[in-house]
């Protein structure tokens, strides 16, 4: 868990996995196109997420596509949100959501 | 062949043999999965089914592949009207002992553009796969309300 947290505590990271939110299966490529980084270092911002178990890879023809793994941060939020808290945050987050959307 | 939409890993503390028990006997898939009873005599080609709590079957497809302890792949899709632009999604579960653990890989793939399995999976899988893994570690599945997820019920 310690590994998960440090990945995640650093903007450029989550910007990847948010790319990745938005558009899951990219190659390095894609990854970097319209990015203030360089190669280099996005590179090796997702070998510490793939460390971390944030992203996931697989191999298609010549490809090697990023997946955003979240299973890990679902772990992180059940340690700690009690079941009945649940329904509750899940009610709010939408309210939360729903209130956002509507000041676009 | 077309890539998978949702690609997820999770590391379990158990054997590649319990895991596999876990993943195909309805009685075990009925403690972490929402209460669905996984059904399916896991011939290729056979029909598989989700069954409800009520008995009804709310999801259906084929299976794909059954080699235990390593590899299942079988195809679903919700029944309901809803659901009626979709098409079978195909579900493969790779199982990879690493001492202790065994590494997990779950990749999801061929859904119909437009449809709304995808939206609706990608809340369900997470959740399944942690309360999968509580379950085989602590003997506890986690008790995650449907409606924290917004699944019909």
């Amino acid at each position: 868990m310690d590994e998960v947290f440090k990945a995640l505590a650093d903007a450029s990271r989550r910007s990847l996995l948010d790319r990745l939110h938005a558009r899951n299966g990219q190659t390095l490529n894609d990854l970097c196109d319209g990015l203030a980084m360089t190669r280099q270092a996005v590179t090796k911002h997702l070998a510490i997420l793939e460390q971390a178990d944030l992203v996931t890879t697989i191999r298609q023809g010549r490809e090697k596509l990023h997946y955003l793994n979240p299973v890990p941060i679902h772990q992180i939020g059940e340690r700690w949100i009690k079941k009945f808290e649940r329904g509750k945050l899940a009610a709010l987050s939408e309210l939360k959501r729903q209130l956002e959307k509507r000041d676009e | 062949m077309s890539k998978p939409e949702f690609v997820y890993v999770t590391y379990i503390e158990t054997t590649a043999e319990k895991l596999w028990t876990a993943l195909t006997d309805g009685d075990f898939t009925a403690r972490y999965w929402f209460g669905v009873r996984l059904r399916s005599d896991w011939k290729v080609g056979s029909i598989f089914e989700m069954v409800q709590g009520d008995g009804k079957v709310s999801d259906a497809g084929k299976v794909v592949e059954y080699d235990p302890p390593r590899r299942l792949a079988y195809t679903f899709v919700n029944l309901s009207e809803e659901y009626r632009d979709d098409l079978p999604a195909l579900a493969t579960f790779e199982l990879e002992p690493h001492g202790n653990l065994v590494k997990l890989t779950l990749t999801h793939a061929g859904f119909a553009e437009g449809g709304k399995m995808l939206p609706a999976i990608s809340q369900g899988w997470p959740a399944i796969l942690s309360s999968l893994k509580s379950m085989l570690e602590t003997g506890q599945p986690l008790e995650i309300p449907r409606a924290a997820l917004k699944l019909e019920g």
